[in-house]
């Protein structure tokens, strides 16, 4: 397959309920798909469901290389200053400080280096989130919410991101209630299928 | 492998950070020097009873910092981005125990000697100690990752943890004990072949229990 990333047919079922089925998917190098909805329609699923967090009640997931996800949770260590914290993933993806240096200034995250991950507000949060997305080097992005809590200037440079990893052959899903930009973006409406 | 390392790492300097590192040296001296007040300071009565308080001491050292192995990293969303580079829970699982036994491990056993002084116990029982108690560590390890990443996603699990594994510790405590006492010659071997064995189940049930936190 030359798709990077192949849902076919998939289901999920998250405690008693049905949230959808016989989704399928399939994103190309370059291609960006938007997943919008209302609350709880199963966005956030669906990218679990492509990371192999979850399994799928029915149908096959197929993923080509590696993943970088995005979700609400940072797993960035509070204690340690932010740059240490991006370095810890740094080392876990085996990528080297360059990576890391390139990412935090795409993101301009290289001012606040030294200041502890608890000392960051939402949106710096999410950030730095990014930044171990893009450093990581994964060709698939599994993006859920990351623009919550950023401001304008951070959201276009998530934009901007998104448009370089594309440009270099990546593959981007993601999972937003509001629409971020980027004018050719796939959409699939979760609150049709559901 | 610096993927392992870099884990190994992370897990040692939060264990050790902030004192951490004293905190289970300091229950283990607590509890000795608890002891003799309460049972009194008949010296032949502590060096018998004592011992043995010395492994029960050890083994709460171990599962004392069980809230914080498994449920940080859980909350965090550390282990959902480690499982999403496709690096096996058991992997994660076998970092954790290593790093654990070292954590607790080491200060453990410089501890040993203060509190088996504070224990009367004598040169020879000390060593017997030492030797029991190291060969214990990783046992005592694997119990304590498999009880935090079994109540991980529990309220309140830090208390049921402990019960959880009693069972499972108590062959270690009857073996490590029974090496104190002259006529226990085979318990060395015994407690040994315990520890192995539990060493060896730790990786697999604390995987399989991280793998049950993502559903």
């Amino acid at each position: 397959m030359s798709e990077l990333l192949r849902l076919d047919n998939v289901a999920c079922i998250r405690g008693d309920r049905l949230l959808f089925e016989n989704l399928s998917l399939a994103l190309n190098p370059g291609a960006a798909l938007w997943l919008r909805g209302p609350n709880g329609a199963g966005k956030s699923s669906l990218i679990r469901l492509a990371a192999g967090l979850l399994h799928a009640a029915a149908g096959t997931v197929e993923r080509r290389g590696r993943s970088a996800l995005i979700d609400e949770a940072s797993a960035l260590d509070p204690e340690l200053p932010l740059r240490r914290a991006l370095d810890f993933w740094a080392r876990v993806d085996t990528v080297d400080g360059h990576a890391v240096d390139r990412a935090m200034a795409a993101m301009a995250l290289a001012p606040l280096s030294d200041v502890p991950v608890a000392m960051l507000s939402t949106g710096q949060r999410k950030r730095a989130a990014m930044v171990r997305v893009i450093a990581s080097g994964a060709p698939i992005w599994l993006l859920d919410e990351p623009a919550n809590g950023m401001d304008d200037a951070a959201q276009a440079r998530l934009v901007m991101a998104i448009a370089a990893h594309r440009a270099n052959g990546g593959a981007v899903l993601l999972a937003s209630h509001f629409a971020l930009g980027g004018d050719d973006l796939a959409e699939l409406d979760m609150g049709a299928t559901a | 492998m610096t993927t392992l390392l870099a884990l190994f790492w992370r897990d040692l300097r939060r264990a050790w950070g902030s004192g951490a590192l004293w905190l289970p040296v300091l229950f283990f001296l607590l509890v000795a020097t608890a002891f003799p007040f309460a049972v009194g300071p008949d010296a032949p009565l502590l060096r018998r009873a004592g011992g043995g308080m010395v492994w029960v001491a050890a083994l709460l050292a171990a599962l004392l910092p069980i809230d914080r192995l498994v449920r940080p990293d859980r909350d965090a969303g550390v282990l959902d981005q480690l499982a999403v580079r496709g690096i096996a829970d058991e992997v994660i699982a076998t970092v954790k125990i290593i790093a654990h036994a070292i954590a607790f491990g080491l200060p453990l056993m410089i501890a040993l000697l203060p509190a088996a002084a504070l224990l009367a116990q004598d040169a020879a029982r000390v060593d017997v100690l030492a030797v029991g108690i190291a060969i214990a560590i990783p046992a005592l390890a694997s119990l304590a990752v498999l009880s935090a990443a079994l109540t991980a996603g529990l309220k309140g699990g830090n208390a049921i943890g402990g019960l959880l594994v009693l069972p499972l510790a108590v062959p270690l405590l009857i073996f490590g004990a029974g090496m104190l006492d002259p006529s226990g010659r085979g318990a060395m071997k015994l407690l040994a072949a315990t520890s192995l064995l539990l060493t060896m189940i730790g990786p697999f049930a604390a995987g399989a229990a991280m793998r049950g936190l993502r559903e």
